[in-house]
């Protein structure tokens, strides 16, 4: 199994799928393991992943890189990816690479599993 | 004054030592009149010219330099700062470097283009005289949160 660090802090399950939480800064250091953490977490077949970004104050664009691999591999997959919880900082970075019209974003996990 | 810069730094081309210069870069950023959306852009800006400079100049070599600095700057009232980050890495024509085009999903490729969207200014050269590249970015406050007191 891949070493994810301390980045995913949590993972519970749904009925159709799985909730990970992430933690901390998303930057250059940090990002290949999130990659590695997600792409794991969807060999497992979930039909929806949720993605909790609450504790994530910070995030770049090879942050956004790991999340549009997951995304793209997720939906190959014929499944279905939800971010929730997002920081103003990490919202804007969606804002400007303007992936917040791509990926599904909800206010909370409670609206992530309804989506 | 480009030669007087108050904040000058030298750090090695490792990723895990950025998370230290954001914060600096943040504090700076208050202390020069940037707050708030502001002073987030300047940091992520700083931050995709350092890892870019990591991931393709140096190719993630970890023990190579980079220069840092940082000015305030005014313009009428609003306040703002200048940053320049400097490499020895391989040259490039500076008009190649571009930000990728938007409406094509896929991961990479975004750094460029978010470094323009968050500053005012970014401007890419050789160094003169030396080997490597260099970055200037400038970026002033919005207007709606230009500070009353200067200083």
């Amino acid at each position: 199994m891949a070493d994810t660090g301390d980045i995913i802090c949590g993972t519970e399950s749904i009925s159709d799928g799985v909730v990970i939480r992430v933690s901390g800064d998303i930057d250059f250091s940090r990002s290949p393991q999130l990659r590695e953490g997600l792409l794991g977490a969807i060999n497992d077949g979930p039909a929806r992943l949720v993605i909790d970004l609450n504790d994530v104050p910070y995030m770049d664009s090879s942050g956004l890189a790991s999340l549009v691999e997951v995304f793209k591999a997720q939906n190959a997959a014929g499944g279905k990816l939800v971010l929730c919880n997002l920081q103003s900082k990490v919202r804007g970075i969606f804002e400007i690479a303007k992936l917040d019209q791509i990926f599904k974003i909800a206010d909370d996990v409670e609206q992530a599993t309804t989506v | 004054m480009q030669d007087n810069a108050p904040f000058a730094i030298q750090i090695a081309s490792q990723p895990r030592l950025l998370c230290a210069v954001r914060d600096a870069v943040e504090r700076l950023a208050g202390q020069w009149g940037l707050a708030g959306e502001d002073a987030g852009r300047v940091v992520l800006a700083v931050d995709e010219a350092l890892a870019n400079v990591i991931r393709h100049g140096y190719r993630g070599q970890e023990d190579r330099p980079i220069w840092l600095k940082l000015w305030p700057i005014q313009q009428g009232d609003r306040r703002g700062i200048r940053v320049v980050i400097e490499d020895e890495c391989e040259p490039v024509d500076p008009a190649t470097i571009k930000g990728r085009d938007l409406d094509e999903i896929r991961p990479g490729g975004l750094g460029t283009h978010i470094m323009r969207k968050a500053m005012d200014r970014v401007e890419y050269s050789r160094r003169v005289d030396q080997a490597g590249m260099r970055v200037e970015m400038e970026k002033l406050n919005s207007p709606a949160e230009a500070p009353a007191q200067k200083g």
